[in-house]
């Protein structure tokens, strides 16, 4: 969570629609509801794969080099390829200027998303080469972390390297007592939970996972079912991204 | 960037073999159950310098963590607030995998980890070290000092965090004649305000079976670890999955549940162990022969004092007056 930063605003409004009570969210969202999701593959000429994905204000890009000869040499495994993985900020992407040295924060994430990327990419047919994995937040309104590696998913296979499945992240949060998929980021500063996911979804695996506040037991497991159901969405999104590059369109009329 | 780790030591096929085999009869090398956590063991007060410690011994696994203070301005954010600051070492001595140098990211992750664990629940009451809100607060350094690894650092860690803050004394804030305070190490005041107590429960995962407290033979075989934080009321305080590989949708779940049900061990140990070091202390601040004043919590005291405040200003005033007088 990110801290409370001022006076904190209403975040929760109680409702009545078709006769129940519903909590509608500070932008006009419902509790189970995603942010408007932009996704764009191949963005970049140079990276062998690239994305482009947005969840509302969120907006990141991530570039995939390799698999490639492994430099410096003494870091190639013989059975497999190395992963290198890189979570960053741009400095304008915050409210206040990110000092562009990598932070604690960014360490920890390059390290979480990667070992997320390690469960599906099938590094073993690489082996003696690296696959260079980075990711730039352009900008940043929460759920950076789950938007990079749905984004770097996307680059992994834009640059044709092979995995078992897609990975799709979304974050869900505890907000005045109540559940919420896919949280911004005032939303993230005053909630009282945070919990980003990522998941396999063709294989139902969670691949990262992290709680940064507090639940219950019972809330967690609504919290992981409310995190599934956003992440079968985002998957569909990406899957439609990728088919956007690749299938090529029925000829029309002409048959050309 | 983070790399895959390439210095992973080989273990030998015929002993990972014995572990599956072993596993699928729910028995582990070291002939615990899968529930099971090692013997626990917590020195209270271990480095008698700093202002709290303890040194837990959680099997093989050894990790000694200290509680250090100092008086600075609190976050713009949080002005009504003290500082905690959670930072881990992983040093050399502890393992053969380790390397001098800056912490790398498992050390930076689980210092983190424990951050939040600590943090989000609201664990050490920061409220309550307050010295003069906006301009001086308490700041506490929990650093986290692994001596041996066989494997749980997280737990192990997480335990000596919370020890080492249960066994730390708030020193004396002095006032100085700038108006800020400088710390007198020479009496103390109040026991660190803890909330709640927090422990980390981490599960490792060998062939679809779920094992607390990981040995580091055990953690080098896993598929990867799920490390939940438990509070004593039974809440999830943070979670964190590490290491590659993937959890099962339910399995998350059925970690999730054991981790709840297992929690009361470590907080057991702390009772057994931290309770009565942290009751010693309490009488000790209170026999204190010390003015009253002294026996107040910081944020108290320091209320009086800048309330006395105005009876101080003159003497400064006549320094002053003297030193142009004698200047001129």
């Amino acid at each position: 969570m990110g801290g409370a930063a001022g006076e904190k605003p209403q975040l929760i409004r109680w409702e009545e629609r078709d006769g129940e009570k519903v909590a509608v969210r500070h932008d006009g969202r419902l509790p189970w509801q995603l942010r408007p999701i932009r996704m764009e593959v191949g963005v970049l000429a140079n990276a062998d794969g690239s994305a482009l994905v947005e969840y509302g204000a969120t907006r990141v890009i991530a570039a995939v080099y390799g698999p490639r000869e492994a430099v410096p040499r003494h870091i190639a495994l013989p059975d497999r390829a190395v992963l290198r993985c890189r979570y960053h900020m741009a400095p304008f992407s915050t409210a206040e200027r990110k000092t562009p040295a990598p932070t604690r924060r960014e360490v920890e994430l390059s390290k979480v998303i990667r070992e997320a990327l390690e469960a599906v990419v099938l590094s073993e047919l690489y082996p003696r080469t690296t696959i260079d994995i980075y990711m730039e937040v352009l900008q940043s309104d929460g759920g950076t972390r789950t938007a990079a590696i749905t984004a770097a998913s996307l680059a992994l296979a834009d640059a044709g390297v092979a995995m078992r499945d897609l990975v799709a992240g979304v974050a869900v949060g505890k907000v005045d007592g109540v559940l919420v998929l896919d949280i911004d980021e005032i939303e993230d500063n005053f909630a009282e939970a945070d919990m980003p996911v990522a998941m396999a979804p063709g294989l139902g695996r969670v691949l990262l996972l992290q709680l940064n506040g507090v639940l219950s037991r019972d809330e967690f497991v609504r919290g992981l079912e409310l995190a599934r159901k956003g992440i079968e969405e985002i998957y569909r999104l990406q899957k439609e991204a990728l088919r956007r590059k690749y299938v090529v369109k029925e000829a029309g009329g002409g048959g050309r | 960037m983070s790399l895959t780790p390439s210095s992973q030591p080989v273990m030998p096929k015929l002993k990972r073999y014995t572990m599956e085999t072993l596993l699928r009869r729910g028995v582990r090398l070291d002939g615990r159950r899968l529930g099971d956590v090692r013997s626990i063991e917590i020195v209270p007060g271990y480095v008698e310098r700093a202002e709290g410690s303890a040194l837990v011994r959680l099997g093989e696994t050894v990790v000694l963590a200290g509680v250090k203070t100092d008086i600075v301005a609190p976050f713009p954010d949080t002005p009504n607030e003290g500082v905690l600051v959670v930072h881990a070492e992983f040093v050399p001595l502890a393992s053969p995998t380790f390397e001098p140098g800056p912490p790398d990211e498992n050390a930076i992750e689980l210092a983190r980890v424990i951050d939040r664990s600590l943090r989000e629940i609201r664990a050490v009451a920061l409220d309550k070290l307050v010295l003069e809100p906006g301009k001086h607060v308490w700041r506490l350094y929990v650093d986290i000092y692994v001596l041996n690894h066989d494997g749980n650092l997280f737990d192990a860690s997480a335990l000596a965090a919370m020890a080492a803050l249960l066994s730390a004394r708030i020193p004396a804030a002095v006032r100085t004649e700038d108006g800020g305070y400088r710390v007198d190490r020479s009496r103390y005041t109040m026991l660190v305000p803890v909330n709640h107590r927090v422990v980390t429960v981490t599960q490792a995962k060998i062939s679809d079976r779920l094992l607390v407290d990981p040995t580091y033979e055990e953690e080098q075989v896993a598929d990867t670890r799920l490390v939940v934080a438990v509070s004593e009321d039974g809440r999830i305080a943070g979670m964190q999955k590490t290491g590659a590989g993937y959890l099962g949708y339910e399995e998350v779940v059925k970690a999730v549940d054991t981790a709840l049900r297992v929690a009361p061990v470590y907080f057991e140990a702390l009772r057994r162990y931290v309770d009565p070091f942290r009751e010693k202390l309490a009488r000790q601040l209170e026999e204190q022969p010390r003015a009253p004043a002294e026996a107040e919590p910081a944020a108290v005291a320091a209320q009086r004092r800048v309330e006395e405040e105005p009876v101080e200003e003159p003497v400064v005033e006549q320094l002053e007056e003297m030193e142009e007088g004698e200047r001129g």
